[in-house]
């Protein structure tokens, strides 16, 4: 794409995890038998009438706070006017021209590159139901009839749409990464794309570099992985590129990702696109947001991902070692009870994110399910720390622990591995591998200390391994000296 | 009078109260009753005589087991169609749901049940409360108590020629531009629209839901306001309830009305308001006068505009509010190749007429470019229209018109003319765009012997003003008078 | 002055299918009644706010609690159509 730059951005639907749906009770429950969870209210049958639910307001002034938002003092509710069998009203309940949160940002870590990405707007509306198509592939062309579960419908929808800051695939990938940690990390919803508790379309154009106008964009919609997302960026932009190369253009229009050819096809252009006559719900009052409350929104906060990241890398855990325990939110709990502790970081943060994860991948299991605990880190950084233990022995003894075979000491007991830290226990040792090697302390003696590593292997290999090295070394190099 | 179904509600409740009659007995004399007039009037679109007298039975065993429902234990009464009602067939008047038996009721439905009131049936209306006569129902129309040669007035016909006749001692209607008090006029009874928000709409097939609210129909104001307590309060599914106590309104109707300030609404008292209308009006500011109101004209500038902005306000919800009916979960399907055409199939043959004009014109007041012009443009005029009648509440306590501006049309006079039809609610569209109460109660007969309403309205949530006007518009009335076909002699064996 | 109303878009977009007779007959009708709300524009309503609703209400909301569904059968035996336990309908075009 050389000579050509991609304007890219991206507009995520969350599903909000509460106990009830946006304007109904019906439970929010993933995997329910069709139509299981419905009523009067989310089957548009007459007479219903929508009532909001509290606690998914409270969670999308989250959202944006988390965005750095402004949380709109007075907003408003809409109904975007289109027919849809999946949509029970044929309106949609939404948020129009005074969304509850507008002008944000997200800060997003490219291999190092740090870059902002603007959001424009955070807005509460509801989940359609879902169509099953008819049809061998599933895909609504050749379907004969569609089915339909209104299960989801109502489900409280959070759309977060990005201004169009991003430039590259890899920049999309990051940005959708990213979204997904700070959701989860608020504790509103699992942001998982393969269940669709998270969704992201992309608006994608290409124009030359230097240029100042957008291009004609196209959007694309289905992807339902984060490398899907990536895949499908990149091949929206080559065929941008390729067809204005070509000399023709781009149509607007909304595409669909094709995961198994790879590919995106258009879904319907522009051109016929709804006239959606949005006016002011008038079954729902204003929502006013006053100060005190937005105030309450901002304190009540967690840490936010990006934040977390450089707090426990400033405390000398790797890059890639913290992002890791990050992304995963509970190994870094772990990590900061051991910290607070007392335990040391770099150690415990090299642990968590290396040991711990190889553990949990190769055993199939979560952090929940095991039996490590803060103050066993705490325990085992410890007795590293202080000569105890070595750390190859460390990682025996962590994997142990994490099975459920007891505390890090009584591990280190039962099995032995317990390093000889004491000078005097270990002196005799080093003396006979000092009388037994006097070309070598020769050598010592005349300043050349390469072999001092040699000696020391003597020594551990007599002590089975249990010897402190440190202290090892400490002995040969104060005896040979001295004898 | 000795038929019971000629009694007030408060009459009745007295003799049940005292052990002289039953709940049964006078559900039985009300069953008798709709059976020598539904022939006549097409009141009813369901008539659920065998469940009425089962919970009439239910009421009165509840009593004899010492429990109270108040006023409207076991009173049998009338549901507009579009009330939803778990169980009974509820179609809004409309092809489109013929055969629909909702999943649940509406919230006043219960509140009524809870009070073991017992539920004849549910009347006929213009389809989706759209009308002014009755005559758009799907069903057929319903015809006037008083001449069946004309209409009842609409939305709301069926429950006002219901309560008329004696079909039912009272009844619950809707009322989006005059659909309670407009019938309530034409068949001499007495309805009231409370404020918005006053009653839950929950479970009420909305036509314009910024607009929309139920409320009582009766032959007496003190049933009237016995019937509105029984409804009115906040409920939890309707966001748009009013969240505060509910005004006192029966303890208002013994006050009398010296020292009130009334408003004659000059605009509604000249042009456009047939003769006897206005002069039986008249009649009746100067009796209102001798009794100790102070009355003035008053006047409401936006008002005229008001059926201008109603009409396109109206539609514009309307035409959301029925996009449900679909034919995906209920009600009608007419088949076709694509859920598409099938939709639109469905949409053309279940809808009426009428309906379809105000869906057709809603949709375009909506729609890109002309939103501003119309929609927005008239939701501006509503806030005028508000500021008036908060202009003329400082001078005055109460607002006085016709109800309506002519007494009952002939049936077809109007129906192929949309913009004269819309004219019967010139009087009354106003208090709704307000969201302010108003009722209607009859105080006289033309010379065709056709009932003249008196329309009283109150700033929001001032029912008690209201409510002891119509008391003193009532005892000033004398209005005794009732349809023939409610009076033994004439009704066929 | 004469109203401009494309009948044909405004049916399409209202999903009814009307016989080209009918779009007539209310094309004409819209115009006599567009004619008249046009007065909403004769009033003076610089800086008017509009009016949405009539009560000065805020915030009206319900907690988070599940409460019970309709019961599925009672709620599919109103179906036009139904397959198993969802309710069907025939190809859809767009989505
Ligand atoms: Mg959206
Ligand atoms: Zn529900």
């Amino acid at each position: 794409m050389r000579g050509w730059e991609a304007v890219i951005g991206i507009e995520t639907h969350v599903e909000l995890q509460t106990e009830s749906k946006m304007f109904c009770g019906c439970p929010v429950r993933f995997g329910a038998e069709p139509n299981t969870t419905v009523c009067p209210v989310c089957l548009g049958l007459p007479g219903a009438l929508p009532v909001p639910n509290e606690e998914a307001i409270e969670r999308i002034l989250r959202i944006g706070a988390a965005f750095e938002c402004t949380l709109v003092e007075g907003s408003l509710f809409h109904r975007k006017n289109y027919f849809y069998p999946d949509l029970p009203k044929n309106y949609q309940i939404t948020q129009y021209d005074l969304p509850f949160c507008i002008d944000g940002h997200l800060d997003i870590d490219v291999d190092g590159d740090e870059l902002r990405v603007g959001i424009t707007r955070v807005h509460m509306e509801e989940d359609t139901g879902k169509s099953i198509h008819g049809s061998e592939s599933g895909r609504i062309h050749d379907a004969k009839f569609s089915l339909l579960d209104f299960n989801r419908a109502g489900v409280p929808l959070v759309e977060i749409v990005s201004e169009p800051d991003i430039r590259t695939p890899e920049q999309a990938r990051a940005y959708a990464a990213e979204l997904q940690r700070v959701v989860r990390s608020l504790g509103v919803s699992d942001a998982r794309l393969e269940e669709g508790s998270v969704r992201f379309d992309a608006n994608i154009s290409v124009r030359r570099v230097g240029a100042d106008e957008f291009g004609t964009r196209a959007e694309v919609k289905n992807m339902n992985s984060l490398r899907s997302l990536q895949r499908a960026i990149a091949y929206e932009i080559d065929r941008q590129i390729a067809l204005i190369e070509s000399g023709a253009a781009v149509v607007q229009d909304t595409r669909h990702w094709d995961e198994g050819s790879g590919k995106t096809t258009s879904m319907r252009s522009k051109e016929e696109s709804e006239d959606y006559r949005y006016f002011q719900e008038p079954d729902l009052v204003p929502l006013h947001v006053d100060q005190p409350w937005r105030d309450r929104v901002f304190a009540s906060l967690p840490e936010l991902p990006a934040i977390r990241r450089h707090r426990i890398t400033a405390a000398g855990v790797d890059r890639q070692a913290a992002a890791v325990m990050v992304e995963a939110g509970d190994l870094a709990d772990l990590y900061d009870e051991a910290v607070s502790l007392g335990a040391e970081p770099r150690t415990v943060g090299n642990w968590l994110s290396g040991d711990v994860v190889a553990y949990l991948r190769r055993n199939e299991t979560s952090l929940a399910d095991t039996h490590l605990r803060p103050d066993h880190l705490y325990e085992l950084a410890t007795m590293v720390g202080e000569g105890a233990l070595s750390s190859t022995a460390a990682k025996d003894v962590l994997a142990r622990v994490l099975a459920g075979e007891g505390s890090p000491a009584a591990v280190a007991e039962q099995y032995d591995l317990l390093q000889i830290s004491d000078a005097g226990a270990l002196e005799a040792e080093v003396d006979a591998v000092l009388a037994g090697n006097p070309d070598v302390v020769a050598k010592l003696r005349a300043g050349d200390m390469k072999p001092v590593g040699f000696l020391v292997g003597q020594v551990m290999r007599a002590t089975g391994g249990k010897a402190d090295p440190r202290i090892v070394s400490d002995l040969i190099r104060t005896r040979a000296a001295a004898g | 009078m000795s038929d019971l179904a000629d009694l007030a509600v408060r009459e009745a409740a007295s003799l049940m109260r005292r052990g002289d009659v039953s709940s049964l007995e006078i559900t039985n004399a009300v069953i008798d009753r709709a059976g020598v007039t539904e022939s006549h009037l097409h009141a009813y679109l369901t008539f659920n005589q065998d469940a009425a007298r089962a919970a009439a039975g239910e009421a009165d065993a509840a009593r004899a087991a010492g429990r109270n429902g108040g006023l409207f234990h076991g009173i049998p009464i009338a549901l507009k169609d579009n009330l939803t009602t778990r169980g009974t067939e509820t179609t809004a008047g409309s092809k489109i749901l013929s055969g629909y038996v909702p999943p649940y009721s509406a919230t006043v439905v219960n509140r009524l049940r809870d009070r073991y009131a017992v539920i004849l049936g549910k009347t006929n209306l213009d389809e989706f409360a759209m009308g002014s006569s009755t005559e758009n129902s799907a069903y057929g129309p319903t015809r006037n108590p008083w001449d069946t040669e004309r209409v009842p007035g609409g939305s709301s016909g069926g429950s006002a020629a219901a309560v008329a006749v004696g079909s039912a001692l009272a009844a619950l209607g809707s009322d989006t531009g005059g659909s309670i008090r407009q019938p309530a006029s034409l068949c001499g009874i007495v309805g009231v629209k409370p404020t918005y928000g006053l009653v839950s709409r929950y479970g009420l097939i909305a036509f314009a839901s910024s607009l929309d609210q139920i409320g009582p129909f009766a032959r007496t104001v003190g049933d009237a306001a016995g019937l509105l307590e029984a409804i009115a309060g906040h409920d939890i599914h309707d966001a748009t309830s009013y969240r505060g106590d509910v005004p006192p309104i029966s303890t208002a109707l013994q006050t009398g009305v010296a020292g009130m300030k009334i408003g004659v609404v000059k605009e509604l008292s000249g042009d456009g308001i047939d003769h006897e209308v206005a002069a039986a009006c008249r009649a009746m500011y100067s009796k209102l006068e001798t009794a100790g109101a102070r009355v003035t004209e008053v006047s409401l500038p936006a008002s005229e505009t008001a059926l201008s902005a109603y009409y396109l306000i109206a539609p514009a919800e309307a035409s959301a509010n029925l996009a449900r009916f679909d034919g995906v979960r209920y009600g009608l399907r007419v088949d076709g190749d694509t859920t598409e055409e099938m939709m639109a199939r469905t949409r053309a043959e279940g809808f009426g007429p009428e309906v379809a004009r105000r869906i057709l014109l809603g949709t375009y007041a909506l729609s890109a470019g002309y939103y501003d012009a119309f929609y927005g443009q008239a939701q501006k005029v509503r806030t005028l229209v508000r500021r008036d009648f908060e202009a003329a509440y400082e001078d005055v306590d109460v607002l006085v018109s016709p109800t309506s501006p002519t007494t009952a049309f002939p049936i077809g006079e109007r129906i192929a003319d949309p913009l004269s039809m819309y004219y019967a609610d010139v009087c009354t569209i106003a208090s709704n765009l307000a969201g302010d109460p108003s009722g209607s109660v009859p105080i006289s007969l033309d010379s065709a012997g056709l009932p003249i309403g008196l329309q009283i309205m109150a700033p929001a949530l001032h029912e008690e003003q209201l409510f002891r006007v119509a008391a003193e518009v009532e005892r000033l009335a004398e209005f005794r008078q009732r349809p023939e076909l409610a009076t033994s002699e004439v009704r066929p064996a | 002055m004469p109203v401009d109303i494309d009948i044909a878009k405004v049916a399409k977009l209202a999903r009814l299918a009307l016989s080209p007779e009918a779009l007539a007959e209310y094309d004409s009708q819209l115009q006599d009644i567009l004619a008249h709300a046009e007065r909403v524009g004769a009033l003076p309503t610089e800086g008017v706010p509009p009016t949405s609703h009539p009560l000065p209400m805020t915030n009206a909301f319900r907690p988070d609690e599940a409460t019970d569904s309709l019961d599925r059968e009672e709620v599919l035996e109103q179906a036009p159509d139904r397959e198993g336990e969802y309710f069907r309908v025939p190809r859809i075009l767009g989505e």
